[in-house]
């Protein structure tokens, strides 16, 4: 089986902000907007180099989403930064009316996504983010899993054209992907092969499923492992094509189950290829205050968690 | 510029596009429509710097947002008399497949909306961002929008008013239908709104009062006081005191037909208040 090496661990909202920088100097189009948290958001490199590209709205996120939908009108992207709750929740009949039905090419970018935001607790951490944005029609929605990663889909949503909801966290994980990697939206990665379980995981969670696989393969079970990096539009043929082969699957993401990327799977499986599924998630809670390994261990969104679903999910089989 | 016997009858003909509309789908929001009808035609006929034809980006012309997007009905008439789409798709309001949706949308490609609006609240942040454009690709061009005074309880409304202010947005013209009714009743009934004026002013806005804002001559004089008010720092507030249902004697003065279609009868006897002047569609 592949092996992936952390080339040292780097949290995935410094991907957002290198990418944001970069995009400052290639792409003149480009607009940042934050609502008073540009520090956590890692735009300060590109409010620094590009003053007056770079929007200070306070806090105000609901004025945040309408003024970028109207910054679209006479040709500018807009990225708009802000802790993943109040991107989406928060301004949610803002991004429906102004930026999704009005198809309006907005990037909502969030960070401290999922529950390892960590000690700030359930106010600030966001669980339901990706079902939100994947009802909304025409939004894309990317949860990345490492800083590389995080950084290319940053360049890669601004060749895009629409609306896209590009999703990451506060905390250092490991780094992995390779750093020159082309981001293609919709089109998911496959990590290992394997024959006897495939998990599809997205964000944070990936990482922990390339270490739930080498605890598999000691104990003689071979795992394929998808990167599924963009949850719409969804890479069916991705997850078809490795089900055909294992014949059970699990899916991993740090979000609630309800709405989630393991929905959207089993959806897909539901209409073409009926199989066994178990799911790594939160069950339908709240967060709450603690370190984010604490916590990830608490709500069952580790390795270990991937393990005991990838044997039973095998049994069923 | 335009004189005003032609603009009236352009504000007669609309009423009439408006009143069939909502009359022949029974349903949609003739009072608002008709409050703003002086102010929309000439508006667009007269004050607006615009471009022949359409474009999204609205580049090197006046770009113009529906905040309260339930007065639809006479956006629409607008937009059609202007030459923005065939009057004739006026018959499609509201009906099945139409590009004239319930309210105002991009959806289906209708040329002249760049925005969906109906939620309401949120225009004026949308109207600020396309200004903040403008001045980024160094067009001088002016953004207008309207709404509704009763959109005003909306809390997103203050932050973008809080936001144009502190940041100088002075190439923007917000005009308020100020009718001082909503569906429920009255505004000073529902929620009163205490003074405009002094709220806008206090936010840092400029801020000017059309106290007729049913009289063309005075949406002219009132708009190009606004417009020379432009470029001086700050971001320009109308209070347009509008009458809702005006031109129709029985939707004037009260708040009953906000979003009531007339019957057969009242839309013969509206109409006869206002006799065809350009075609019907």
């Amino acid at each position: 089986m592949k092996k992936y090496t952390n080339t040292g661990s780097k949290d995935t909202r410094s991907g957002f902000g290198d990418g944001l920088t970069e995009l400052g100097k290639t792409n003149p189009n480009v607009v940042a907007l934050c609502a008073d948290l540009t520090g956590s958001l890692k735009m300060n490199a590109f409010k620094d180099n590009h003053p007056e590209r770079f929007f200070q709205i306070g806090i105000a996120e609901a004025n945040m989403i309408g003024i970028a939908a109207g910054m679209t009108i006479g040709g500018k992207i807009p990225f708009t930064g802000t802790f993943a709750n109040f991107s989406t929740g928060r301004v949610y009949d803002q991004i429906r009316q102004s930026v999704a039905y009005s198809d309006k090419n907005v990037k909502i970018c969030a960070s401290h996504a999922g529950i390892t935001l960590g000690e700030d607790g359930a106010t600030h951490q966001i669980l339901e983010d990706i079902g939100l944005m994947k009802m909304l029609p025409g939004m894309t929605v990317i949860n990345t899993c490492d800083y590389n990663q995080t950084k290319a889909a940053t360049l890669a949503i601004a060749e895009h054209h629409g609306p896209v909801y590009l999703r990451f966290g506060r905390p250092k994980v490991a780094n992995f992907t390779p750093e020159d990697q082309k981001f293609e939206i919709g089109k998911a990665v496959q990590l290992t092969e394997g024959t006897d379980v495939t998990i599809i995981a997205t964000g944070h969670l990936v990482w922990e499923a390339l270490q739930a696989a080498e605890t598999l393969e000691e104990a003689g079970i071979s795992a394929e492992v998808i990167n599924i990096h963009t949850i719409k539009p969804l890479d069916e043929e991705a997850i078809l094509t490795s089900v055909a082969k294992t014949g059970c699957v699990v899916t991993a993401e740090e979000h609630n189950f309800l709405g989630g990327l393991g929905e959207s799977v089993a959806r897909t499986l539901a209409l073409h290829k009926p199989t066994p599924q178990e799911f790594v998630a939160t069950n339908d809670t709240f967060g709450e205050s603690g370190t984010p390994a604490q916590l990830m261990e608490k709500y069952g969104l580790n390795a270990a968690s991937i393990v005991k679903a990838s044997q039973k999910v095998i049994a069923r089989k | 510029m335009s004189d005003n016997k032609s603009l009236e009858n352009l504000v007669t003909q609309v009423r009439r596009d408006i009143l069939r509309m909502v009359h022949k789908v029974n349903s949609g929001h003739p009072g608002g429509s008709l409050g703003c009808a002086e102010f929309l035609v000439t508006l667009y006929n007269d004050i607006m710097k615009l471009n022949d034809g359409f474009d999204m980006d609205g580049k090197n012309e006046d770009v113009f947002f529906l905040s309260n997007g339930h007065i639809s009905p006479v956006i629409y008439s607008v937009l059609a008399r202007r030459g923005y789409f065939p009057v004739e798709e006026l018959n499609t309001f509201r009906l099945l497949d139409s590009r004239l949706q319930g309210h105002p949308t991009t959806h289906e490609g209708l040329p002249g909306i760049r925005i969906a609006s109906g939620s309401l609240g949120q225009g004026m942040s949308v109207a600020i961002g396309t200004a903040l454009t403008k001045k980024l690709n160094g067009d001088d061009h002016l953004v207008y929008s309207l709404h509704g005074d009763g959109e005003l309880q909306e809390g997103q409304i203050w932050e973008a008013a809080m936001y144009a202010a502190g940041n100088k947005v002075d190439n923007y013209i917000a005009t308020i239908d100020y009718n001082q009714k909503q569906i429920d009743g009255a505004t000073d009934d529902v929620l009163p709104l205490g003074s405009l004026t002094a709220k806008f002013e206090a936010f840092g806005w400029d801020v000017l009062e059309i106290t007729d804002g049913n009289n063309i001559q005075a949406i002219k004089e009132g708009m190009a006081e606004a417009k020379a008010r432009t470029g001086n720092g700050k971001p320009v507030c109308v209070l347009l005191h509008t009458e809702m249902g005006n031109g129709v004697d029985f939707m004037m003065h009260t708040h009953a037909w906000h979003g009531k279609a007339p019957n057969d009868e009242q839309l013969e006897t509206a109409l006869a208040q206002n006799p065809e002047t350009l075609g019907d569609y």
